[in-house]
């Protein structure tokens, strides 16, 4: 970093250095322009953190514009610090998804605890108290030669997930991680927090009433993650050695027992309503918080560094103001309010300072000690970043390198589900979410692996149900198709358990969007997204975006992870996976056309991606996620699970590990029977329940009866030769691989 | 029947145990300021991660002055149960003899566990029988119990093993597949697994869990009469 903490303010920053916190020269001479003079040292760091990618979503913003985001049951949606959704009997759920993508490669254990720590922090800036976690993870291949580097991101952020979530007292409900090459360097650690509030404690972050005070409260204030934001967030890794070492001190640190004081401090200061508003502070701390609050209000700031409580010696003003640290809350206090509002923080054993004043001045003044050392009209820092126009355009060849085979050749059908059952998109995912608290709180009704969504009891007797999802690979073959699959799959595992979906949440994780194929990718992934949370009324209610995720081997799959929180009227109803009854019938249901292009299955053949995937009928999948979830609620299936990864072949094997039970299948074959065992399509659900109930069913949706459970194995035959099964496996050898796929990554 | 739940900073399981609780009788919280034990009839000491379990589990939440006077209600035999890391606490205390260590496989783990009852006979267990197993949740990285082999030979002689394990479910290297000890006169008992995560069905699996709170209300009723 050019600028040295211990310059004095006589140096004024040069264009250089403002290129070095990450600005482009013509977005230096806007800040010129906006300052009426060259910016100083605080207000340079100041607008190169606002200004940059992860804060002002340059690239981004215009795009996100066309997505949905209203509907009848949208309370607060994006723009504050979460967005929330009726839920009923007064009760309103926020959630929100967000990555730490940068920090986790650097430092996976930190770098995933403090993404935790940071989405739960904007859960209870709004007032709800945080009921769940999600995470969606991605890591280069686990298997293989050089799985040295994935298999210490995987451990470190698992670890981080735990610790984090475990210590703080918020159950980790769910989640999905996925291994593909173009993640080896660039990993993805995006985190989903829900919580619950009665609406009218719902609370925003304007900041407002000239003369009120500004109170910090929590951790105190070190020099943590300086520069995070423009550093790491904004900007390609180099990758290992030097580059990454490097940045290491960019990477915050968490501490899940401050946060926890923090949380019950700040939902008690609501409760007492002693707020006007509340913000937490997340990357470009002080900076990105008291800006946005001031923006938000039409109003001006006023902050004394001096008054800010540091853990450390000697900070520079800049840095006080672009510290990282965690575990911070920024609020604005009546007058008459303040004592009330430190003693609460005394009772806690939280840290709680006023350290500036609301002002009508439309100014973001910092001042060191009364010595004014920054002033920036609100406007320009946080409204006035230019925004950039995409130039998309299709690439021209592949991005991507074909995976490398795993599967041989000559593999028979048996010895291929085997093999997609051990693989580590498919394993038990077990070993890692067994180092999760998933029932704190004692809401959680559906644990992993019980059902396709986590589902979480309201105290009426209904229940939330939420799912997060996501397929780099197949955004990678159709960045539209792709990403309207990965939506119909969110929404799939809500009608599994019985749930209609409410709301939607999305983290879009994309390589550098200053390049026209990403550019594109972006741009048909957004579009998509919105086509199918339209058509699923269920329209997006904040999000993030995490750009410039690629390096010298190139960018990641393009990646929009959806998280959708939905409900369902009966929590005693809630959908199960796995096969329960010796003599149910299973079924195939939905107009389900499977094919083998962008599979899981092409993946292990080492096959190249696809130009692109089948066209998918939103309608008929829409219909038919509908009827599954009506005879859900009804009671009367035994389970329901739709067919993602892996094909149906995979599905039913889920099902019969889930339940205990084997079972044998006829499965319709109009393409083949590799197609028909492991073809991968939206839309398919395999459903087991008494013949009466299939028959109710298929009077919504295309339904196949295709045979029964029972047995101590899965026997496979094709539609028109039932007696001859082309893939035959005893329950305790599927059970073997699909248990022992992932424990090697945990020793 | 009233039951007082501690509450330290960085509780987690006490809102759990409270409601579990109030399945059996009256509960109330208690703050881990205040030396008032509100007449409570039985003490419940929660899960969580009290004081972050900086420089050990429960180090310093057994210093707080809620532990000064649940030390002295124990001491005139009051019940007092521990759970998880209210367990460490009472280790730490000197309540109960032994302490936690970090589970073999060094992680944190959670698992729906099968326990045995050992013995039936004291305040915690009198509604189980013995021999029974009971399905219930566990979940914590330092809950391996280590006690030197004279004093689990004297626990055991005394019926101070309580619950164990039952063969294959022991994941934490716990010895002699100890789940949950009490003192040796019976008023003071530890588990790691958390039976207020085991009163409902619906969101336990299992309601196996509520066997001890209602042992605890019938010891408390029984010593009335």
């Amino acid at each position: 970093m050019v600028i040295q903490p211990s310059q004095r303010e006589t140096h004024t920053p040069t264009v250089e250095d403002a290129m070095a916190l990450g600005l482009t020269r013509a977005e230096y001479e806007l800040v010129c322009a906006k300052q009426g003079r060259p910016p100083n040292q605080v207000e340079l760091a100041m607008y190169s953190l606002l200004w940059s990618e992860h804060c002002a979503y340059k690239h981004s913003k215009k795009l996100l514009r066309t997505l949905p985001t209203e509907g009848e049951h949208v309370v607060m949606g994006p723009g504050e610090n979460a967005g929330a959704v009726d839920v009923g009997g007064g009760l309103v759920c926020a959630f929100k998804v967000e990555s730490h993508n940068h920090p986790s490669a650097v430092e996976p254990f930190q770098g995933a605890a403090t993404g935790v720590g940071g989405i739960l922090r904007d859960i209870f800036a709004i007032g709800a108290r945080p009921i769940a976690v999600l995470d969606s993870l991605r890591f280069g291949e686990v298997d293989g030669e050089r799985s040295q580097r994935a298999r210490y991101l995987l451990d470190g952020a698992v670890s981080g997930i735990g610790h984090y979530g475990n210590s703080i007292g918020v159950p980790t409900v769910g989640g999905e991680v996925y291994f593909e090459a173009p993640y080896e360097q660039n990993c993805l650690v995006n985190a989903m927090a829900l919580g619950l509030a009665r609406q009218e404690q719902l609370v925003r972050s304007a900041a407002s009433g000239p003369g009120n005070a500004l109170v910090l409260f929590g951790a105190s204030t070190g020099r943590d993650g300086i520069g995070g934001a423009s550093v790491l967030a904004s900007a390609e890794l180099d990758g290992e050695g030097e580059g990454a070492a490097d940045k290491r001190p960019t990477v915050q640190v968490g501490d899940p027992f401050e946060e926890k004081k923090l949380l019950e401090c700040s939902l008690e200061l609501l409760q007492q309503g002693l707020l006007v508003s509340l913000q937490d502070l997340g990357a470009a701390g002080l900076t990105s918080s008291a800006s946005e609050m001031a923006s938000k209000g039409g109003v001006g700031i006023d902050i004394d560094v001096a008054s800010v409580p540091l853990r450390e010696p000697d900070m520079e003003p800049f840095e006080v103001m672009v510290s990282e640290s965690q575990e911070r809350m920024l609020c604005v206090v009546e007058p008459a309010n303040v004592q009330a509002v430190l003693d609460l923080c005394e009772k806690w054993e939280v840290g709680g300072s006023a350290i500036g004043t609301v002002t009508d001045s439309g100014l973001m003044r910092v001042l060191s000690g009364g010595e004014l050392v920054g002033e920036m009209p609100v406007r320009a820092l946080v409204d006035d970043c230019p925004l950039y126009d995409l130039a998309p355009q299709r690439p021209a060849r592949q991005l991507y390198p074909a995976p490398a085979a795993t599967l041989a050749a000559d593999a028979t059908l048996a010895q291929a589900l085997l093999a997609l059952l051990a693989s580590s998109n498919i394993a038990s995912r077990r070993p890692l979410f067994e180092q999760y608290d998933a029932i704190v709180q004692s809401r959680t009704v559906r644990r992993p692996e019980q059902a396709d969504a986590a589902v979480l009891a309201l105290p009426d007797g209904s229940a939330l149900a939420v799912s997060i999802d996501g397929n780099g690979r197949r955004v990678a073959a159709d960045p539209y198709r792709g990403t309207v699959a990965a939506v119909l799959e969110c929404a799939a595992n809500l009608a599994c358990v019985g749930a209609e979906p409410l709301g939607t949440t999305n983290n879009l994780n994309f390589g550098n969007p200053e390049k026209p194929h990403i550019a594109w990718q972006l741009t048909e992934a957004v579009r998509g997204l919105g086509e199918a949370c339209r058509a699923l009324a269920a329209p997006i209610v904040g999000g993030n975006v995490s750009l410039y995720n690629e390096g010298a081997a190139g960018p990641i799959y393009p990646t929009p992870v959806i998280g959708m929180v939905g409900r369902l009227p009966d929590a005693r109803r809630a959908g199960l996976l796995g096969f329960a009854r010796e003599g149910d019938e299973i079924a195939l249901v939905g107009a389900f056309t499977p094919s083998l292009e962008a599979s899981e299955l092409a993946k292990l053949r080492g096959e190249p991606l696809p130009q692109e995937l089948p066209e998918i009928d939103l309608a008929a999948t829409i219909a038919a996620q509908a009827a599954v979830r009506a005879a859900v609620r009804a009671g009367v299936l035994s389970s329901a699970h739709d067919i993602a990864e892996g094909g149906a072949a995979a599905a039913i094997a889920e099902c019969c590990l889930a339940g205990g039970l084997g079972a044998r299948v006829e499965l319709p074959a109009p393409s083949g029977s590799w197609a028909a065992l492991f073809g991968e399509a939206s839309g398919g659900f395999i459903v087991s329940g008494p013949a009466q109930a299939l028959s109710e069913l298929a009077q919504g949706a295309p339904l196949v009866r295709i045979g029964a459970v029972g047995g101590t194995a899965l026997e496979i035959a094709l539609a028109g030769a039932p007696g001859r099964p082309v893939a035959s496996v005893e329950l305790h050898e599927l059970d073997a691989v699909h248990a022992g796929g992932l424990a090697g990554c945990f020793p | 029947m009233k039951f007082g739940v501690l509450q330290f900073p960085g509780s987690c399981d006490e809102v759990d145990a409270l409601e579990a609780a109030r399945r059996v009788g009256d509960a109330e919280l208690i703050w881990h300021g205040d030396r008032d034990l509100r007449g409570a009839d039985a003490i419940v000491v929660p899960g969580g991660f009290s004081y972050g379990d900086y420089l050990r589990a429960g180090a310093i939440a057994r210093f707080s002055p809620a532990m000064e006077s649940v030390i002295a209600f124990a001491a005139a035999g009051g019940l007092v149960l521990g759970i998880c890391n209210g367990f460490q606490v009472l280790c730490e205390a000197r309540l109960l003899p032994g302490a936690l260590l970090s589970n073999t496989n060094l992680r944190f783990t959670f698992r729906q566990v099968e326990l045995e009852v050992l013995n039936s006979g004291g305040a915690f267990t009198r509604d189980c029988r013995l021999g029974e197993r009971l399905s219930i949740p566990a979940k914590h990285a330092w809950g391996r119990y280590y006690a030197d082999g004279e004093t689990l030979a004297a626990m055991d002689r005394s019926g101070q093993l309580v619950l164990r394990y039952a063969p294959g479910e022991n994941f934490n290297g716990s010895a002699h597949d100890i789940a949950g000890v009490c003192n040796e006169r019976g008023n003071v008992f530890g588990l790691m697994p958390h039976p207020e995560h085991a009163v409902d069905e619906l969101v336990g699996g299992s309601a196996d869990g509520l066997k001890i709170f209602e042992s605890m209300r019938l010891a408390v009723e029984g010593a009335r009469v």
